[in-house]
């Protein structure tokens, strides 16, 4: 499974790419897998402040509804909206074409939270067991 | 010999290949003479319709007295056909299904026995079908003393002081029961915060502890299979309203530390709540009522064998104990001397938890779980359980070889196997279920519970001889065999079927949940 | 016993292949202080023909010999015997959930013609495959309301059935949620100027009668008007659904959401149920739908089949997100409601409606004429109340005569001014010589 270097990721699954004072979030390889074919999404409007951890949409997949979560707090600046009538390209291509949202982060000190590929993995690892 | 006709059997063309008669399965099946049906609005139009009606007298015009802009003419897109035509389009979607009437339907943890035609005959009868909820209590009188007799015969079963017969299904049962939870606990000062759910339960529980306002704690069941009273312990405080157990559970094993884990729940002021989806285990051998639960939802059209109609009506009644009986829903039925009284108002009730839905409950069910409890008296109750725990532990044993038993604890009326064994030929319990369609036979409930990866839980139920358990089992342990030999055959079933496996995830990306005119799904 | 087929040799066998001694040893996990110990209090076994007797009489004690003059939310109407004839084939009615759809197509082609028909009627985009009942519906509808908007009051008639509203107050009951009731005025309508002062910018939902329960047709377009200035959701409730026929579709007037019960087709009464209730919405809020939906798409071979679809919200992996418990719907009853629909297509429904609106007619003129005037001044389609003087006194009397004269007001409306209002239906089953009979016997 793929976890990029340059990413961050939460233990809800989802990861971050930073861009200056930007954050642009998507959900993880591994989400996307144990959800299976995503058919539905539902997103923020531009405009909306999220606040690191609530969350911010829904993913629907043929198995289960799942809430996401905002990596960090912050307005949200863009919204992938053709995701929404080709929620296939969230499994096909979680990390480029499957990003979700981009915030404006208001506290980027937050990015500390999160965790790096390895950190991820092995909490990948201890959550199976 | 001469052949005035010319005509010559194309027996190679016709036999054989592809289009040969397909092996029939060991539960009979093979290629019926099924048809391709439309949808009934795709049938041609026309000045047609298929009922016989009196005809209008025109004396009165309802543009005289209803406002222009609420009327409407004839309602564009509905069919037009005469009555053979409808009838022939029912006829040809029914025997596209798989009723428990066309084969055994073992599909665990909702107890589809046989479903009795004189239950039917008598849910029929005029006195009965034509009754209108409304009636005068004098000219229901009958309708009232099933619903008291039924009444009192579920309290008796379950060991419970009384029963609403009210809720339309075991959901709605459920939420009705924790409806009461939450009364009792309010009218003790105290809402309380939580609801305790073991990982073995059933689907529908956490939806319910939410809708009532609970936030739920799952808590883990045991290597047995069991929920152990230290684990509730562990979790249990004086916030838990109430802990929901399905007993036996979801794995169809009987909770024998039940009474302890009651007095857990009990000793901190918790509730316990009993999930009845399984009771059929339990008929005439132990009672709910007295191992400790206080509340406690039926499902008639599991236990009681009333017809689950392609999901639905079901009936979901609820038991309690003598402290919750002034929570319970309206109306409740009285006997009065001889006479039988519908109580609706709550100024008589003041502490009920209101009205669940129209009118008095699915009646209809009613009369039908009533006729089983009749036909089979004590003894036939307490032997429907005993065959159901015979046949579950028949096929357990039968199958436990070929596929892997997560948890060697006793069964009762239901046996959960994996794919485990299975898997490493790359065939998946989903690959089992589509096989057994093949075979004849409904799959059994899969990848539930939860707790078990690749379950398939079975539920012979006690109508079933041993004749067709037997031919259930060849036809599992054949699947099994072919799961190693033919893995690609299992992957490519069911194709004797009107359908081959369904895109679902095409079905939830982009919904056509209705008919439109020239509808094609491109 | 005729539904345990267990030879004494069969069970013989069984318990071998188990290695249990007897039956009783596979209840050894059942700790012994927990076991009943004793036969069940239940009567004792009766035969198939004491069955039939026994039942039969108890069947014969309700009085059904002339039609209900009742409506209230269940409506007396002649069902084709081809309905029920078609109902009773087992593999319809012996199937459970189509949880496997290859083997359930039947029951799925056939939800996914109800969920059309439902928006036809209602002139909405999306049904679902039923609900437990008009009320329930009604609630669901309400619950759904507050999820969309994020606001926590509902706004409805007072003219809405007392119990389907009797059911919004238990559903709500642990939400929070508030429920203001507006009145009605004389015609029987909905009072606009309180709804108007009541709906503002918390409020998720307007529902009203359409019919409405006093039989009137309601203000429909005007109230819906009003809840989306506010931006509400208008819901509509009928209870009557073959007033479909004859008025239009609640989703051309503005109503958001369409809910009730299909009773009047294919059910019959049975004491009040069971009978499918319908929620239709539209597109836009398809996936705040509560219940199960069946949706068509392609197998393997691409030809076109229905599965049970949408229905991931059950299993919110935070289950208790899940958007309703609802797990069983009201199937049969949904499939008897297509089956008559079918049947009456077109030409048939408009005639039903036709039929229904004139016998309310007759009636109203039989009761004229015997002295007894209309409650309400406003539209009705088959159902009107009626001041009879002390109404239930005339319900006591006409049960005598076996005849279930309709409703008295009074039985949800404890005010004085309701003593005299007798809630009366007439349907294709009131005969006019029969409605005449009737109206003679209430002035006694």
């Amino acid at each position: 499974m793929n976890f990029p270097d340059d990413l961050q990721y939460t233990r809800e699954h989802e990861w971050c790419r930073v861009k200056g004072g930007r954050a642009v979030v998507g959900i993880t390889d591994h989400a996307q897998d144990a959800l299976g074919d995503v058919v539905y999404l539902e997103l923020p409007k531009v405009g909306d402040v999220l606040k690191k951890g609530e969350t911010f949409g829904v993913v629907e997949s043929t198995k289960a509804v799942s809430d996401l979560f905002a990596p960090v707090s912050g307005k949200v600046v863009e919204v992938n909206d053709p995701l929404v009538d080709a929620p296939e390209t969230v499994n096909e291509d979680p990390y480029e074409e499957g990003w979700m949202i981009q915030v404006e982060m208001s506290d980027p000190k937050e990015l500390k939270e999160l965790l790096d590929p390895a950190a991820y993995r092995k909490f990948l690892e201890e959550e199976a067991e | 010999m001469a052949n005035p006709t010319g005509w010559k059997p194309s027996v190679e063309k016709e036999s054989g290949g592809a289009g040969g008669p397909a092996r029939p399965g060991t539960g009979g099946a093979v290629r019926g003479l099924a048809y391709e049906e439309k949808l009934i609005f795709e049938h041609a139009g026309g000045d047609r319709s298929g009922v016989s009606l009196p005809a209008p007298t025109g004396a009165w015009d309802p543009a005289r007295e209803i406002p222009a802009g609420l009327l409407r003419g004839e309602v564009e897109g509905l069919p037009s056909l005469a009555e053979l035509d409808v009838v022939r389009h029912f006829t040809r979607l029914s025997v596209w299904n798989h009723g428990i009437d066309t084969g055994f339907y073992p599909l665990g943890s909702c107890t589809m026995k046989y479903n009795p035609k004189s239950s039917e005959a008598l849910a029929r009868l005029p006195g009965f079908a034509a009754a209108h909820p409304l009636l005068p209590a004098e000219m229901c009188q009958g309708s009232l003393e099933l619903m008291y007799r039924l009444e009192r015969a579920l309290s008796e079963i379950s060991g419970f002081a009384g029963t609403t017969i009210a809720p339309a299904a075991g959901a709605h049962g459920e939420l009705c029961g924790l409806m009461m939870i939450r009364a009792y606990h309010v009218a003790r000062g105290n809402a309380r915060k939580k609801v305790l759910i073991p990982d073995t339960a059933h689907g529908t529980n956490p939806a319910s502890a939410a809708f009532n306002g609970y936030r739920t704690v799952e808590v883990k069941s045991g290597p047995d299979g069991r929920l152990h009273p230290d684990a509730v312990r562990a979790v249990m405080d004086e916030d838990v309203a109430a802990i929901m157990i399905t007993n036996p559970n979801t794995l169809g094993v009987f909770e024998s530390d039940i009474a302890a884990i009651a007095e857990v729940v009990h000793a901190k002021g918790g509730l316990v709540y009993g999930d009845g989806a399984n009771l059929n285990a339990l008929l005439g051998v132990a009672r709910p009522g007295d191992m400790g639960f206080d509340v406690m939802q039926f499902n008639l059209h599991k236990t009681f064998a009333t017809p689950h109609g392609g999901g639905g009506p079901g009936s979901g009644p609820v038991a309690v104990k003598e402290a919750l009986l002034p929570f319970l829903p309206l109306p409740v039925v009285v006997r009065e001397g001889a006479a039988y009284r519908l109580v609706a108002d709550p100024a008589e009730r003041p502490r009920t938890v209101g009205r669940l839905r129209e009118f008095h409950g699915n009646f209809g069910m009613m009369v039908r779980a009533w006729a089983l409890i009749r036909e089979l008296g004590p003894e036939g109750l307490r032997r429907s359980a005993e065959l159901a725990v015979l046949n579950a532990n028949y096929v357990r044993a039968r199958l436990q070889d070929v596929y892997h038993l997560p948890y060697a604890t006793d069964s009762l009326h239901e046996v959960v196997f994996t794919d485990k064994l299975q898997k490493a030929a790359g065939v998946s319990t989903m690959d089992v279920a589509k096989a057994l369609i093949d075979e004849g036979f409904h799959p059994p409930t899969v990848y539930f519970p939860l707790v078990v990866a690749g379950a398939l839980m079975i539920e012979p139920t006690e109508t079933e001889s041993k004749e067709t358990l037997d031919a259930f089992v060849e036809g599992m342990r054949a699947i099994a065999a072919r799961a190693a030999a033919d893995p690609d055959a299992l992957h490519a079933a069911p194709v004797k079927p009107v359908r081959a496996r369904l895109d679902e995830t095409r079905a939830a990306r982009k919904p056509v949940l209705r008919w439109t005119p020239g509808m094609a799904l491109e | 016993m005729r539904y345990h087929p267990h030879t004494p040799d069969d069970v013989r066998r069984m318990l071998d292949a188990v290695g249990a001694p007897d039956v009783e040893t596979l209840f050894r996990s059942i700790p012994a202080p927990l076991r009943l110990g004793r036969p069940l209090d239940v009567p004792p076994a009766v035969d198939e023909i004491g069955l039939l007797g026994e039942l039969g009489r108890l069947a014969a004690a309700n009085r059904v010999e002339h039609p209900p003059f009742l409506g209230a939310g269940a409506y007396p109407h002649h069902v084709p015997p081809a309905v029920d004839q078609l109902l009773l084939r087992g593999e319809f009615f012996t199937a459970y959930t189509p949880y496997q759809p290859e083997v359930s197509q039947g029951t799925l082609q056939a939800l996914f013609e109800w969920q059309t028909f439902v928006t036809l009627l209602t002139g909405l985009e999306v049904a679902n495959a039923s609900m437990y009942d008009g009320a329930t519906a009604m609630a669901e509808a309400a619950l759904m309301a507050t999820r969309l908007t994020d606001r926590r009051k509902i706004v409805v008639s007072a003219a809405v059935h007392p119990d389907y509203r009797a059911v919004l107050a238990t559903y709500l009951a642990s939400t929070g949620d508030e429920i203001v009731t507006v009145p009605w005025g004389a015609d029987g309508r909905t009072d606009l100027q309180a709804l108007e002062r009541a709906v503002d910018g918390a409020t998720a939902a307007v529902i009203v009668g359409y019919p409405n329960f006093l039989g009137v047709v309601d203000a429909l377009p005007e109230a819906a008007a009003l809840a989306r200035k506010a931006g509400a959701l208008a819901i509509s409730v009928t209870g009557e659904a073959v007033a479909f026929g004859l008025l239009e579709a609640p989703g051309k007037l503005g109503a958001d959401v369409a809910v009730g019960t299909m009773q009047s087709f294919g059910a019959g009464l049975n004491f009040g149920g069971p009978a499918a209730g319908f929620l239709s919405l539209r597109q836009e809020h398809v996936r705040q739908m509560p219940g199960r939906v069946c949706g068509a798409t392609v197998d393997k071979q691409g030809r076109r089949g229905f599965v049970l679809t949408l229905s991931t919200r059950e299993q919110h992996i935070r289950r208790e997100k899940a958007t309703s418990n609802i797990c069983t719907n009201a199937g049969l009853m949904a499939l008897a409601a297509t089956i008559h629909l079918s049947l009456l297509g077109r030409r048939g429904l408009a005639q039903l409606a036709r039929v229904n609106f004139e016998r309310a007619r007759m009636l109203r003129d039989a009761m004229g004429r015997a002295g007894f005037a209309p409650t309400f001044s406003g539209p009705v389609f088959n159902e009107l109340a009626f001041e009879v003087g002390d109404a239930a006194a005339v319900v006591a009397r006409l049960a005598k005569k076996g005849i279930a004269a309709g409703a008295p007001l009074s039985r949800w409306f404890p005010e004085p001014r309701f003593r005299g209002s007798l809630l009366c239906a007439a349907t294709e089953l009131h005969a006019p010589e029969l409605i005449e009979l009737f109206a003679r016997s209430v002035r006694g």
